[in-house]
């Protein structure tokens, strides 16, 4: 099989895409099971964690550095989000707070313009995965494995969290029924800018790591929100297992659509969206709907 | 009666008396608020009226607005400018409706916004429509044997589609139909257990809204002289949504006052600044945070009338 390789190194490149959607797809899904928000400025946050990486990148002289204070920063722009706009809202129709946040895809967009400008920014991958390595006769750069492994590992950490701990209890539970959970004594307010705010860290978090990959530019956000949205309805609303399945699904169908049907590579994931929704509405592991 | 009468007849006679007045760049603004109303009216049908709140409603625009810049070209009249581009919106909103109706809230937003990417990745990707660059080099028509190219002609035929739009939405939102897709948005289950074919009243309200968004588009490409993938690009979506909302949701006055608003502000805000996306989303917020009922519902608040 000559094309062997070929189809390994694609995989890879999907597998690797496929990641980045997960950290973006998990705070979603999240945000929406316990807030029922439609967060639309998630890629904002993406949009965010890589023009900050960019600069901590510029000040620290080091990738690992920004890696671990970028997603911070974002986490808290997050935080201040939810608390001052979001919070008001909760009271109100799902739907204002979708517009809300749409309100800020723009206020983003343009602050990231103003402060760094219109223009293309590469983002340097780190000395240590700088070079390519030859896996199974693919040549890849080493920097993607790094991307999947760390995905991966983060993916593992957090089922961790969210299936073997106290606070990832609260969450489930939140994501159930909120309005129970506060019943039980949990103080879900600030449950809830918690885990806005890590799903915003996350998206941040995202957006450093696919720094290298794909550089940073303003509309960055708006273009990643639509597949992110995509995994979360293939995936299912509110599940961690189908934000997985539905981001590695979505990697591959548009690395190989890239490939293959470079006519048509941006319809594939949209088909792969109306398949799953004919054949299952509420998604791969949604909830079925009420 | 006759006041309102007098008072549309009053507006008709300003708008069209307008380019002899006042100089290009306000009657280029003047037309590009008209095209923008009609696509908000339309969308005021679905999410002020019957309650469905698209993301989507780009695809039906741009539908209208692809199909008038191919036929154009070989048919210069009333069919490839409006009667077709019309009608394949309404069979694109028919197709789109069939799937989004069966949810609503949040995950009809989501399935319209998901629909519409699907209609502009298409436009961004196929040769035929000219790929990433669009179509360009769109004729005016020529209807009823009046040549649109001129000017003041133009001008004409837009206020006149424009109030033909608004007043088929009028008629539509004052007809039984128009108070049934009210009492959808008020209680959807106790109007399916009175008897209402909910779903179908919803489809046709979508194809209905899709039909005069097509409409826009159609003028839309006259008027630019060509169309891009933009055109079904969910912001352009979002950017509708937040001049129903500004506006006021609900009324179709509103919608127009919305559009007029964002399209002022936009040409006043970026004279003196490149920050017209910052200030338009600090607009929106606010709207949002405080004065959901758009500058109607401020209004209405203020005076103390309730609708």
């Amino acid at each position: 099989m000559p094309f062997f390789p070929d189809i390994f190194g694609q995989a890879l490149n999907g597998l690797s895409y496929g990641v980045l959607l997960f950290l973006l797809s998990v705070g979603l899904t999240l945000i929406f099971g316990m807030l029922d928000v439609v967060n639309l400025a998630h890629g904002s946050f993406y949009m965010l964690g890589a023009y900050a990486g960019l600069s901590l990148i510029a000040a620290t002289g080091s990738f690992w550095l920004a890696l671990a204070l970028a997603p911070l920063a974002v986490g808290v722009v997050g935080a201040v989000v939810e608390r001052t706009c979001l919070r008001p809202l909760y009271r109100r129709s799902p739907l204002d707070q979708v517009l809300l946040t749409f309100g800020f895809i723009y206020l983003f967009e343009d602050l990231v313009k103003w402060i760094w400008g219109g223009r293309i920014r590469s983002i340097p991958s780190p000395d240590l995965f700088s070079g390519s390595v030859t896996v199974f006769g693919a040549t890849v750069p080493s920097y993607r494995l790094f991307v999947i492994a760390f995905g991966l590992a983060m993916a593992v950490a957090l089922w961790l969290v969210i299936e073997r701990t106290r606070l990832g209890a609260i969450v489930r539970a939140g994501v159930f029924d909120a309005e129970m959970t506060a019943g039980m004594g949990i103080n879900i307010d600030r449950v809830f800018t918690w885990v806005f705010a890590g799903g915003a860290a996350l998206a941040g978090l995202s957006g450093v790591i696919a720094g290298p990959i794909q550089s940073a530019y303003p509309p960055m956000g708006a273009s990643i929100l639509i597949p992110a949205l995509i995994v979360v309805v293939v995936g299912g609303l509110g599940s961690l297992k189908g934000s997985l399945a539905g981001s590695l699904i979505i990697g591959q169908a548009e690395t190989f659509g890239k490939a293959w049907l470079p006519g048509a590579s941006m319809v594939i994931i949209y088909v792969v969206m109306a398949l799953v929704l004919l054949l299952r509405p509420q998604g791969l592991f949604g909830r079925p709907l009420r | 009666m006759i006041v309102k009468v007098v008072a549309v007849a009053v507006v008709l006679i300003g708008l069209a008396t307008f380019p002899l007045y006042a100089s290009p760049y306000p009657v280029r603004l003047l037309h590009e608020i008209l095209i923008w109303s009609i696509f908000a009216m339309s969308l005021d049908l679905l999410m002020g009226h019957a309650g469905m709140v698209s993301f989507g409603h780009a695809a039906f625009f741009g539908v209208g607005g692809y199909v008038a810049a191919l036929l154009l070209k070989s048919m210069p009249g009333a069919l490839g400018a409006l009667v077709l581009p019309a009608l394949a919106a309404a069979v694109s909103a028919l197709v789109v409706g069939f799937f989004a109706i069966r949810v609503s809230g949040v995950y009809f937003i989501m399935l319209t916004l998901a629909f519409s990417q699907m209609f502009y990745a298409v436009a961004f990707q196929a040769a035929w429509l000219g790929a990433e660059d669009g179509l360009v080099g769109v004729p005016r028509p020529s209807i009823l044997g009046a040549n649109l190219s001129r000017p003041m002609s133009f001008h004409l035929y837009l206020i006149a589609v424009c109030a033909l739009a608004a007043l088929l939405l009028w008629r539509v939102v004052r007809s039984p139909f128009g108070h049934a897709l009210r009492g959808i948005h008020e209680n959807e289950v106790r109007m399916q257990a009175v008897g209402y074919a909910v779903a179908r009243y919803k489809l046709l309200a979508f194809v209905i809204a899709g039909v005069v968004a097509g409409l826009a588009g159609a003028l839309y490409a006259q008027f630019v002289g060509s169309i891009t993938p933009d055109a079904f690009f969910w912001t352009a979506s979002g950017e509708v949504l937040l001049m129903v909302i500004i506006g006021g949701a609900g009324t179709l006055g509103g919608a127009v006052l919305g559009a007029a608003a964002f399209i002022l502000l936009q040409s006043l805000v970026s004279s003196y600044t490149e920050r017209w996306m910052l200030i338009l989303g600090l607009t929106f917020i606010l709207f949002v945070l405080w004065a959901p009922g758009g500058i109607v519902g401020a209004f209405r608040g203020r005076i103390g009338i309730r609708a």
